[in-house]
């Protein structure tokens, strides 16, 4: 199987409260603040790690898995520890982040696809920055191909995939002939969430992603990573979102902390009047 | 024609409560085009939930049934709303996961722009400005959309549901135009629903939310707490992960957004991912025996305990209070 995953790297996310609004609300500054692969897009890269191994011997590859980018040059570094934490190849299409808008990612993302042919697309299901979550069903729609978004588990079988998807009421199967988009969610990094045709359905995983070995970072740079430009990928895409402003959220005013039970309900029935 | 088209969400031969948020948006955006809004349903036979729509107040309800709409899928399914919303000003829907999996696709159908998780309607003359979240909730983004169509999904928790207002709206019937090649590359195969029989998580005035504090005792605690006070029961990640309860309980930045009128997070540590789900909530109650914990610093009232006394004696306590 060839697995294409898309990786975006975000201002970290664990930190998101830091950001600052200058006065004129004419950005969001997001200065001082660390960049971090995108969390889903860590688990989009573990799913297809998964699907293209044997879980047992995981060093030799049992399909190939293409990462890409796009982003200005620092954004390297994040398609370098993908090679280390196991990606074979990756690619990085030049573009300011003032370019980049979902539809213009998956207009890009469609154009690779056509050269590189994956079976599966591979996408986290949100970038943590803009919220939006809607580059995966831009690209299945752009590609006239199936999406299976919100990817709790996926089961490989023979030319396709069962995935769970985690919706509002529960979970919902769907199955997909290969090729196919899929977006995945928090819990498709379960140590019993992936199961590909290549490992024993009895293995267990290690919960979470995996960690790049020393050497492998080494050996990383020897690996192959193109560069191309957003205007061959993606000729002519243009924003049709754009921001006029922005604004910091409501402030909550600091609360007060309670002694007891008693004088806790005392104030949510005579002060909040919540009850 | 500066109209809106509602998409209703029918789940089990029902019309699900998101779809009376996606109106209350339609009304307002209507009234600031001075046009009407008009309800979208889809399905195999959706002749149940005619009258409910119809209630709505809406222009129209347009209905599309075939076969293939039996169950939900985007495939399907967006072929037919690019088709129903093309005479559309703005195409509208909850964030609900259904509206966040299906409109982004119509939206490419149609070369629109995307709004998604929209919490204020705003309008400069008659050109609408879109507020919505970004980066957890810690900023705002106000957008406007240049596209014939302007594609928008709602947050259900900033849009208060639609009441009916009695009238009986004239229904229009669809063709159903045919599915793409990827139709033909999927297959629904099951949901496996959580059976809940309380409030939904995001309609509910309470909310009870347990963290990985709760271990393996989380419902046997949070059952009874949840019971006296008619509430919806939440949830952390963490407590998720770990399997401690069901995963579509997650409130959060990647679970669902509530704003009841009160809610409790215990045994919560208060992530920013956690409190881009529930911030916006009117009175938040955190009980947590590390007073330095995060929660601490949005909950209205804090107490600092341990939780497997606390909870106990504040379920007896309240549970007295309610039988007085
Ligand atoms: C991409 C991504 C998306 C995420 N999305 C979400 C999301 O949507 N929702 C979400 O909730 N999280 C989300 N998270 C996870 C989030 O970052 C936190 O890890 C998670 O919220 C922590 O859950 P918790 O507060 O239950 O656990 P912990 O952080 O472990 O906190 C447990 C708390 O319980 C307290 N405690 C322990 N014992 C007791 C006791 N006996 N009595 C009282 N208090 C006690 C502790 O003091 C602590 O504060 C996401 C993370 C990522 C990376
Ligand atoms: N600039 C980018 N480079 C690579 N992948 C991206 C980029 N932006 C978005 N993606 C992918 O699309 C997913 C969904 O992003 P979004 O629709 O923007 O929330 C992300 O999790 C990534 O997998």
């Amino acid at each position: 199987m060839k697995v294409l995953v898309a990786l975006k790297r975000v201002a970290d996310p664990d930190n998101a409260n830091k950001v600052k609004i200058p006065a004129d609300g004419s950005k969001i500054d997001t200065t001082g603040l660390e960049w971090k692969p995108n969390p889903f897009d860590e688990y989009a890269l573990e799913t297809a790690l998964r699907l293209t191994e044997n879980g047992k011997t995981p060093k030799v590859r049992a399909g190939e898995v293409v990462v890409v980018t796009f982003g200005p040059p620092e954004t390297e570094t994040t398609l370098r520890s993908a090679l280390a934490t196991g990606a074979d190849r990756a690619i990085r299409v030049n573009a300011t982040d003032e370019q980049l808008d979902g539809m213009t990612v998956a207009l890009g993302l469609k154009k690779l696809v056509e050269t590189e042919q994956p079976d599966l697309v591979l996408v986290g299901k949100q970038a943590v920055d803009g919220d939006t979550n809607q580059v995966a069903q831009l690209l299945a729609e752009l590609l006239d191909w199936p999406q299976a978004t919100f990817a709790a588990t996926i089961r490989e079988e023979a030319g396709g995939l069962v995935v769970g998807r985690e919706v509002d009421d529960g979970v919902l199967s769907v199955r997909l002939k290969f090729p196919a988009v899929v977006s995945v969610d928090l819990r498709i990094v379960a140590p019993r969430s992936v199961f590909s045709l290549h490992t024993d359905p009895a293995h267990k995983y290690n919960e979470g992603v995996r960690f790049a070995p020393l050497p492998a970072i080494m050996q990383a740079r020897k690996k192959p990573l193109e560069t191309k430009q957003l205007a061959d990928v993606a000729p002519g895409a243009r924003a049709k979102v754009t921001y006029v402003s922005f604004e910091a959220p409501p402030k909550r005013k600091a609360g007060v902390k309670i002694a007891d039970v008693d004088a806790l309900l005392d104030k949510l029935k005579n002060e909040a009047k919540a009850l | 024609m500066a109209n809106v088209l509602v998409l209703a969400e029918i789940s089990g031969g029902k019309v699900k409560k998101t779809t009376h948020s996606a109106v209350t948006f339609a009304r307002k955006a209507a009234a600031l085009l001075g046009g009407s809004y008009s309800i979208l349903a889809l399905g195999s036979d959706v002749s149940a939930v005619l009258g409910e729509l119809a209630a709505l107040g809406a222009d129209k309800v347009l209905v599309a049934e075939a076969p293939t709409l039996e169950h939900y899928l985007a495939e399907h399914y967006a072929p037919v709303v690019a088709a129903a919303a093309g005479s559309f000003r703005v195409l509208v829907a909850t964030a609900s996961a259904f509206g966040k999996d299906l409109l982004p696709r119509v939206a490419a159908r149609l070369d629109a722009g995307y709004a998604a998780d929209v919490t204020e309607l705003l309008s400069e003359g008659t050109s609408l400005r879109y507020k919505r979240p970004m980066f957890a909730g810690n900023a705002f983004g106000i957008c406007r959309i240049e596209s014939a169509v302007e594609v928008v999904s709602v947050r259900q928790s900033a849009f208060t549901a639609a009441e009916p207002t009695g009238s009986s709206s004239p229904v229009e019937r669809l063709a159903v135009p045919a599915a793409g090649a990827g139709a033909s590359r999927i297959e629904w195969v099951n949901l496996e629903q959580v059976k809940n029989e309380r409030p939904e998580l995001t309609e509910a005035r309470v909310v009870v939310s347990g963290g990985r504090a709760l271990k393996e005792q989380f419902y046997e605690l949070l059952n009874p707490f949840a019971d006296v006070l008619g509430a919806a029961i939440g949830a952390s990640r963490a407590a998720c992960d770990n399997g401690y309860c069901a995963p579509d309980l997650q409130v959060g930045q990647t679970g669902k957004v509530v704003a009841p009128a009160l809610y409790f997070a215990v045994g919560i540590s208060g992530a920013i991912q956690h409190l881009a789900g529930m911030k916006s909530s009117k009175i938040i109650v955190a009980i947590n025996k590390d007073g330095d914990a995060p929660i601490f610093q949005v909950a209205d009232y804090g107490l600092v305990g341990d939780l497997f006394k606390v909870l106990p004696e504040l379920t007896t306590k309240l549970r007295a209070l309610k039988d007085a």
